[in-house]
């Protein structure tokens, strides 16, 4: 059961990352430039998903938005457990003490805010772009990572082989580095795919509200935003940027469900 | 027993259809959309045009005019006489009229109104209307003598604008939150963000208007615009934004579709003191590197008129300049390459928040970016618009409708956003203020519409369409926009 969700989730994520790596190369028009009167054409053997309001290819323009997506929601999952992780690690390692205290109370404080409208409110007093985005939902994927790590980090603690560790004179910083880290990869792995997923959402949400990416980048939500106006002219506008959201987010999730299964030893007990 | 309460039953069934009858054909409040919300109610010291779309006729009036075709009436002056040598206008008034605080209007009222624009520290967005004028001079209370320091041919024209609009000194104060004007309509509430509402002046001294209340719904997005005329949320939208939508609006029978045009002069601003946007043969480049038809059928889904000065091609002396900025981009290259940028350059492009511009500025950015001109697109809302580039200058482009009737003036003034300094356009223009012969007049616009069109200004896109959806019970609505107005004094519920 376990390995069809992996499986559906893999070859989902493959083929949106494909995408993004081969636009770097090739994409089948030049979506810079705009053939105004092929506007609004439906899917073709030409362009397989049409044109839009502009004439530019609409295939190509999924291509290069999956770009924007992994890129944003990547750098975002990278900010969030390159911060995260070390702080979880640190508080647990000191848990009791007032450095845990002060890690996860700012933490449960910048969890506390509504993200979306923490994101729009640093959108809008540093300017709309998609590295203030990145940043935005980077800053938020911190307490999810350093939460995570904390509470696994905490029960590792009190194992025997940790014991042993400490025992035999390292100190709290090998420790964790050499010990709770590895053991907590698994779940930190599985939480990533799910706020990949969450950040490619949260990418599309700013654009559509016109704080991610600028014209004449592309990006999915800014395609669905402009196809509000002409849904019931082109239907596809508005559909296939919002199947590639749904596709890439349906991905990773199926993934990371997928790479919970595998890496969770309960159920490998089971299994066996 | 049985019968009376069968005759009563009737009765008040009679009772019940004819009141539902009337209260049909009696609506009398509307809900009239528009996209951009005023920064405040004073359309005597800011450019913004929303304010006069909500108030002008409405809330405030002038000496003069403008009627749905443009031309120019007698307002709050009833006639006038003017002097042999055409300096001396004398203004009579019409009697009894009361501001809506219920002081009267009288020719001190005038006076205070005039001299407040003219004024060394004026903050008239249109100061220009008011230099001609020596002075102001009360004769008796329903009488005003304007003297110019020369005779002006568009005088009486330049007093029908929003921003010449009577304001009372009593009420100057708080002007900008609760307008005080002489109107069919006086101002009741706004919530801000989202609504004004007026109501009807029970002491108009005009034509009382069929409407009791009118409410003005502020909607900027273009698919909330859509999404409130079809459900009928509003019951007008005035110079709706997304043109790809009037199709299905004259598919349905409960609308009607004024497809208007504005004096809304759409032109691609230019910073003429930026380098290296101050180099004529750049400006020409770019003017060159633009395809008009590709812009009007990409962002307005075909509705404009291409144009190639700053001037509307419904007024009889419009001259077709389109052919001086003919689109041409290897003319474009080899222009940039004379002016010392073989390789283009990088510039800024800040879009306002209509669709034509978002759109607009999308497609231009694509023309100029296949001449080598790169162009960084920053996507303001109408506040940081305002702030930053017509306020600040600080930008390299723009795309911004210029709705103002008969505007070309705005090229005499080198302080102006767009920073055109030529002298001999201001010559022209303080001609054409001195000159009230109608042939020579018409000279003298051709002479300055080429003038800005061979200095390559800006690069001139198209005239605005002003479509209007409404619903189709309701008459009397403009169908052009001669000036920023949503005139309601002539607004009725039919049937």
């Amino acid at each position: 059961m376990k390995s069809r969700s992996l499986y559906i989730g893999a070859i989902l994520c493959i083929v949106v990352v494909f995408g993004a790596l081969i636009s770097f190369v090739w994409t089948p028009f030049d979506i810079t430039l705009m053939d105004i009167p092929n506007k609004l054409q439906t899917p073709s053997a030409v362009h397989w998903f049409g044109t839009d309001h502009f004439g530019r290819d609409i295939f190509s323009m999924i291509m290069i938005g999956a770009r924007t997506s992994l890129a944003v929601a990547l750098v975002a999952v990278g900010i969030g457990m390159g911060i995260g992780v070390p702080l979880g690690l640190w508080a647990a390692a000191r848990t009791g003490g007032w450095t845990d205290e002060i890690i996860m109370r700012s933490n449960d404080l910048i969890f506390a805010f509504p993200s979306l409208v923490i994101a729009i409110l640093i959108t809008a007093v540093f300017g709309a772009s998609a590295v203030n985005a990145i940043i935005a939902i980077g800053i938020f994927n911190i307490p999810v990572f350093a939460r995570l790590t904390r509470g696994s980090a905490l029960s590792l603690w009190e194992r025997e082989f940790i014991l042993a560790a400490r025992v035999s004179g390292k100190n709290a910083i090998r420790v964790s580095v050499e010990h709770i880290l590895p053991n907590v990869m698994n779940l930190l792995i599985v939480q990533g795919t799910i706020q990949f997923s969450l950040g490619i959402l949260a990418e599309a949400g700013l654009s559509y509200v016109g704080l991610g990416a600028q014209p004449p980048v592309p990006s999915w939500g800014r395609m669905l935003a402009d196809a509000q106006t002409m849904v019931s002219l082109a239907p596809h506008l508005a559909l296939i940027p919002g199947f590639a959201i749904v596709i890439s987010v349906l991905g990773l999730n199926l993934l990371g469900d997928g790479l919970r299964d595998l890496f969770d030893p309960r159920i490998r007990v089971e299994r066996t | 027993m049985t019968v009376i309460p069968r005759k009563l039953a009737f009765a008040s069934a009679l009772a019940l259809a004819a009141g539902i009858g009337s209260a049909q054909a009696a609506q009398t409040d509307i809900t009239v959309a528009l996209q951009l919300e005023p920064p405040h109610l004073d359309p005597t010291s800011a450019a913004a045009g929303a304010i006069d779309s909500v108030l002008y006729s409405n809330v405030f009036e002038g000496l003069t005019r403008f009627m749905a075709d443009g031309s120019v009436v007698p307002g709050l002056a009833k006639e006038w006489d003017i002097s042999e040598d055409g300096l001396t206008y004398t203004f009579h008034l019409h009697e009894d009229v009361a501001f809506h605080d219920g002081t009267e209007m009288d020719a001190e009222d005038v006076k205070f109104s005039l001299d407040r624009a003219r004024a060394e520290d004026s903050v008239n967005a249109q100061k220009a209307l008011f230099t001609g004028i020596a002075d102001v001079e009360v004769v008796d209370p329903l009488t005003v003598r304007v003297t110019l320091s020369e005779p002006d041919g568009s005088f009486l024209f330049n007093m029908a604008w929003g921003d010449a609009v009577i304001v009372a000194p009593e009420s100057i104060e708080g002007i900008k939150n609760n307008p005080v004007g002489t109107g069919a309509f006086k101002f009741a509430d706004w919530v801000q963000g989202d609504k004004i509402d007026l109501v009807r002046n029970e002491d108009y001294w005009g034509d009382a208007p069929a409407l009791e209340e009118a409410t003005f719904k502020f909607i900027s997005d273009p698919t909330a615009a859509f999404a409130a005329v079809m459900a009928e949320d509003v019951d007008a939208f005035v110079g709706f934004p997304a043109p790809e939508n009037l199709p299905q609006f004259d598919a349905d029978p409960r609308f009607t579709v004024l497809r208007g045009s504005s004096e809304g002069e759409t032109i691609l601003s230019i910073n003429n003191k930026l380098q290296p946007l101050d180099d004529l043969k750049v400006r020409k480049a770019i003017a060159h590197a633009i395809n008009r038809e590709a812009i009007i059928d990409g962002a307005m889904f075909g509705l404009g008129t291409p144009i190639g000065t700053h001037f509307a091609p419904h007024h009889p002396d419009y001259v077709d300049l389109t052919h001086l900025s003919q689109y041409d981009p290897e003319l474009s290259k080899e222009l940039l390459a004379e002016a010392g940028y073989p390789d283009g350059f990088k510039t800024t492009l800040k879009l306002p928040p209509p669709s034509y511009a978002r759109r607009g500025g999308e497609i231009v950015a694509a023309q100029l970016r296949a001449i080598g001109i790169e162009t960084e697109i920053s996507n303001l809302e109408w506040a940081q618009w305002l702030e930053q580039v017509f306020r600040g200058k600080d930008f390299g482009l723009t795309i911004i409708s210029h709705t103002e009737p008969f505007d070309i003036g705005i090229y005499a003034r080198p302080d102006y956003y767009f920073q055109y300094d030529n002298p001999e356009f201001r010559e022209v223009m303080d001609t054409l203020q001195r000159t009230t012969d109608p042939e020579a007049r018409s000279e003298l616009l051709a002479q300055a519409q080429t003038i800005i069109a061979e200095d390559y200004v800006n690069g001139y896109l198209f005239q605005l369409a002003f479509p209007t959806v409404a619903n189709a019970k309701i008459e009397g609505l403009w169908e052009n926009a001669p000036t920023q107005a949503t005139d309601l004094t002539g607004v009725r519920w039919t049937d």
